[in-house]
Parts: C-alpha cells; structure tokens; sequence
C-alpha cells in the first residue's frame, strides 16, 4: 500500500518537501515508517529519532499496525508558546 | 474557546470567555516573544501548527484538566504566522470557583500545551538566519 507522510518545521526543511509517498507492506507497522524515512532522508536520521509519528491526528507508538489511507504526520519535537 | 488564530490575540476577549457566575478565581497567562533567550537575540519568531492535530489536543487537554480541577471554563489561543518582540504568542484562562485550582489548572494546561501541542517555532536572528527550535534535538 502506498503511504503519504507529512513533515513538519526542520524535518519538512531536510527533506525539502512538505510530503513523502511510501510503499509499505500490508500490515506495516509504524516502525517500518520510522526505518525508511530515515532511509530516504539519511540526513534526517538524528531529528527522526527525536520525533514523534501521528496517525490520523493522534500520536500513535511504534506496534501500531497501518491501514491503508492512514494520514500519518512526523512531529519533530514542539516548541509551542 | 479553543484555537489557532493568525490574528492578534485579545486578553480581554480570553478573559471574558472564561468568566462564569461561580468562579472566584480566573488566572489569566500569556506567552510573549522574548527578545534575548541567552544572551542569543531574537528579532522575530515564525509559529506553524498541523492544524487539526493541535486542536484536537487542546481539547484532550481540557478533558484532562477537568478531571483535576472544578473548572468553570477554560479558553487557550495559540498564534500562528510571524509574530514581533513582545507579540502574544498564547494566551491561556482558566476559571474556578477558587484561587488555587484557577492557578494549577492554568499551569498544568500551559505545560500541557508546550508539551503536547504540535505547534513549532523558527527563531529570527539578527544575522539574517532562522532556525527551526526543536528541544532536545
């Protein structure tokens, strides 16, 4: 299934674009995401292992199992106020 | 009241959001853009949220006040966009029928926001650049 994933702030600044498109095994987990992220962005690798993944608008951990048509969203740390 | 606003925040609109026949207490806490973190200066900072996101968790943070504290009625404003020195950045209020559940609940939703709330800032520098602010990073 394909996957699109949305950046933010740096990470969006690294990768130069606000979206990536993965291609994921049926019933991928989050993990999987987290791994070839930081395959295509080598130079994200550090900031994607401080960040956190939402699925759907809610933070979600690593077991989770993803579904096609997921919103997933890569939150590098947050720095609201 | 619960949003994102590209749009100057108002105290008193914040105030008169949370005013409430049994509240005693109302304590009202704004975040403004600090010129100097460090000795470091800063001329600007540039506010993006994932929209949808931050709102939805605005509301999880008011559930879970709630379960804490007899709150009235609670209102949180975030900016968005390029804001100046002194520019309010949030603005939070929190009522109660007393002072002290008014000032921990107040507390407790700021730290929530600055914890939870996927909202980032791009510091401004003197020297032209900007810098994505990510702590711990």
């Amino acid at each position: 299934m394909t996957i699109v994933v949305e950046l933010f702030a740096r990470l969006r600044e690294i990768a130069g674009t606000p979206y990536l498109e993965l291609e994921l095994p049926d019933s991928a987990t989050l993990a999987v995401v987290r791994w070839q992220l930081a395959e295509r962005v080598p130079e994200a690798a550090s900031l994607l292992s401080k960040s956190a993944i939402a699925v759907n608008e809610c933070y979600a951990d690593e077991t989770m199992i993803l579904q096609s048509g997921d919103r997933i969203a890569v939150l590098p740390p947050v720095s609201g106020g | 009241m619960l949003t994102l606003t590209h749009e100057s925040i108002e105290p008193a609109a914040l105030l008169q959001a949370v005013m409430c026949r049994d509240c005693g207490g109302v304590v009202l806490f704004l975040g403004t853009v600090r010129e100097l973190t460090n000795g470091q200066a800063t001329v600007a900072l540039e506010y993006e949220a994932y929209a949808g996101m931050a709102e939805k968790e605005l509301h999880a943070i008011e559930a879970n006040a709630r379960e804490r504290w007899p709150i009235g009625a609670m209102a949180v404003v975030h900016r968005l966009g390029k804001l100046d020195i002194m520019d309010i950045a949030v603005g939070v209020a929190v009522s109660c029928p007393h002072r002290a559940d008014a000032f921990e609940a107040a507390r407790f939703v700021i730290d929530e926001v600055k914890k939870r709330v996927p909202i980032w800032k791009r510091d401004h520098t003197p020297e032209g650049t900007a810098v994505w602010v990510h702590p711990g990073a």
